[in-house]
């Protein structure tokens, strides 16, 4: 065991996956020689060569088209794209190409692939920089979403993730990459894709959250529990499609309630998928309406403004009570 | 201050003249294979004849044909091994029928049904593109991926000249340049991009020069002249594989019938630039005569070779028509590797109402 930060556990799972497999390859902007603009990918051009450690011109939709063709002809390249909200730039490579290469295929080609890239806020980025578009690829059925919120999480999900058969989408918290240490085992492990994990058991209302809204979901439980003695489930969902249902719909069943706390704006989001699930699923066990602590439904403001425009543990925890006593 | 303009003299590469007489090295190619390429231009002219009935009686789907760009396609598929890999758009069903895929396979991705998509395994050719350009940077990974893995395949995109305006076709020429990857950009210029001229898709002359922006090698050849295709064509494919990085073949050609079968081209386009593609350029005609000349076809066997090919597409429409229809809840098989549970569930209800006569 190792104590890690996220960023060096990213970082890890890429040099466990690039030793134990010579199809793994890294591309992107300024990964090689400059390591990545959060350190990623420090080390691994020197490690593993200019072949597989890819510094690729500026564009976009050519790493992830170039990334499509390279998973097509038997490698599994990570592709970086240095912040999320570059990746409209690609949106037809990753949504219509990669996406849908298996079933356009009938299954005679698969691409395996993953794309990693650093969101969300808090960290003062210029504009486009710290957009949570996870919903984006929701709705794009063949590519599965994946947003860990710890460094043990986020090495065993990116192995997974490196392991799969289908285009993976890994979005990594920025405001997270840094903020905390925690143990990370040596060598290769996998968190399974599609499971969520149950951070904290609770009788009163389940609070779902994912990637940078984890550790708010727990801080914003921790004051309402301090406060008035409310016990909150906790569900961090790690992957966004496939959504792990049956776990929310467990919990939703023995709480009675529940509250989605996500970064990315509210309309259309990943909150109003599984609030209709909750309501197809577990509508009888509902005793409130589902809460949910998002995001404006504006463009993500600029720096001076974020922390007022960013879901916190004060607003969050206002939901919460709001639902519990519904 | 110094500025740049240049006039790249980019001059066309041609073979036979338009009256089928020699105006260039042949290539070195028996009789045997010069028959060939003209009996599979002339399959092929009959297959995209056919197909278009077939769409006006209802009976496929809609379709975009090719004639007029059969030598671009049989010259410039003749000079690539099986291995190779291929990333085309909707409109290479002459080449890709030459290449191996059968038929009656080219005619179920017009009729809709999912086999289309699903190339034969022993070619390595993608699922034909409809994003206009969205294949390009595919072969530029794979040629790339042949590369790091020391195999000789090399990858060719087709696409046309309203491709060349999407940026795409930028980032994957750069790419290329960049790796020296083994790809092939192999653009028919066929003058209309549905309803707008090539003259309004771009302001440059000539589609082969983009090569010079680049740090590529660029050829610009007579499309329509199947022995200079396949001469470019071999050299662009012995190029890139023996390292020497990618090309850029404009290959001048023309549509001569619609852009699919759901558009008007005497909306847009003007009969006397048709008739002069049509009587003068046609790619059938030239090479037909070059043969004739060499007295190596006559018309019986054109007669006999007609009456054959004919018959090869009866049969493989009646091949095409008789295949198994797709079972409806095939589509939620290859979403992902595995269903996933919430499509599993799906899956499920959805067989279920089959099952109770209720699907749809």
């Amino acid at each position: 065991m190792a104590n890690m930060t996220m960023i060096q556990a990213i970082q890890d799972a890429m040099r466990v996956a690039m030793e134990a497999d010579s199809r793994v390859l890294v591309l992107g902007e300024d990964i090689g020689k400059n390591g990545g603009v959060f350190r990623a990918t420090e080390g691994l051009m020197a490690a593993f060569g200019e072949n597989r450690v890819i510094d690729t011109p500026l564009a976009e939709s050519g790493i992830i088209g170039t990334a499509v063709g390279l998973a097509l002809n038997g490698m599994r390249p990570i592709a970086e794209i240095q912040f999320l909200g570059f990746i409209y730039e690609t949106m037809d490579q990753v949504s219509a190409q990669a996406a849908r290469m298996r079933f356009r295929s009938q299954g005679r080609f698969s691409v395996p692939m993953v794309i990693r890239s650093p969101f969300g806020g808090g960290v003062r980025t210029p504009e486009l920089h710290s957009d949570s578009l996870e919903a984006l690829f929701l709705h794009s059925p063949g590519i599965k979403v994946v947003m860990p919120s710890n460094p043990y999480d986020a090495k065993g999900l990116l192995l997974a993730a490196l392991a799969d058969d289908d285009p993976v989408l890994f979005l990594e918290p920025m405001k997270l990459y840094r903020a905390f240490r925690g143990e990370v085992p040596e060598g290769s492990y996998q968190v399974p894709l599609g499971k969520a994990n149950v951070v904290q058991e609770g009788n009163d209302v389940t609070v779902i959250a994912w990637g940078p809204t984890v550790p708010v979901a727990l801080e914003a439980a921790k004051s309402v529990s301090d406060q008035q003695g409310v016990s909150c489930e906790v569900i961090d969902l790690r992957t966004i499609s496939p959504i792990d249902i049956d776990t929310i719909v467990n919990s939703v069943q023995k709480t009675g309630k529940a509250v989605i706390v996500h970064e990315a704006v509210r309309a259309g989001g990943v909150g109003a998928e599984i609030t209709a699930q909750i309501n197809e699923r577990a509508f009888l066990s509902l005793e409130a309406p589902v809460a949910r602590v998002t995001g404006y439904d504006t463009p993500y403001p600029v720096p001076t403004l974020e922390d007022y425009w960013l879901p916190d543990a004060k607003r969050t925890g206002e939901a919460i009570l709001r639902t519990v006593h519904f | 201050m110094k500025t740049y303009t240049a006039d790249f003299g980019v001059s066309m590469y041609q073979i036979l003249a338009e009256d089928g007489s020699v105006r260039g090295d042949l290539p070195e190619l028996s009789d045997d294979k010069l028959i060939e390429f003209y009996k599979w231009m002339l399959l092929t002219r009959l297959y995209d004849q056919r197909a278009f009935n077939l769409q006006r009686q209802g009976r496929i789907g809609t379709y975009a044909p090719f004639s007029g760009q059969e030598a671009a396609q049989i010259g410039s598929f003749a000079a690539l091994k099986n291995t190779d890999w291929l990333a085309t758009s909707y409109r290479e069903m002459a080449g890709l029928i030459y290449h191996g895929l059968p038929m009656e396979h080219a005619l179920l991705y017009s009729m809709g049904h999912p086999d289309g998509g699903k190339m034969p395994t022993n070619l390595n050719v993608l699922p034909v593109q409809i994003i206009i350009a969205g294949q390009v940077l595919h072969a530029v990974g794979a040629g790339l991926a042949s590369k790091l893995r020391g195999e000789s395949n090399i990858a060719v995109t087709y696409y046309g000249d309203g491709a060349s305006s999407q940026g795409d076709v930028h980032e994957a020429m750069n790419f290329a340049a960049v790796y020296k990857a083994p790809v092939i950009f192999f653009c028919q210029n066929n003058h209309w991009a549905i309803s707008v001229p090539v003259s309004k898709q771009m302001a440059t002359p000539t589609i082969a020069q983009k090569a010079v922006a680049y740090g590529m090698e660029g050829i610009r050849v007579d499309g329509n002249d199947v022995l200079a295709v396949y001469s470019a064509m071999k050299y662009a494919a012995d190029r890139a594989r023996s390292g020497e990085g990618p090309t850029l073949i404009e290959a001048v050609t023309y549509r001569l019938g619609s852009h699919t079968t759901a558009d008007d081209p005497t909306r847009y386009r003007n009969e006397t630039e048709l008739k002069e593609w049509q009587e003068k350029r046609d790619p059938l005609i030239r090479f037909r005569i070059f043969l004739e000349n060499k007295g190596i076809w006559n018309e019986q066997q054109e007669n006999e070779w007609r009456e054959e090919a004919k018959q090869k597409i009866d049969a493989a429409v009646e091949k095409a028509e008789s295949h198994p229809k797709a079972e409806p809840s095939s589509f939620f098989d290859h979403v992902y590797a595995d269903l996933t549970g919430p499509l599993a569930e799906q899956k499920q209800d959805f067989v279920q109402r089959l099952n109770q006569g209720e699907g749809r």
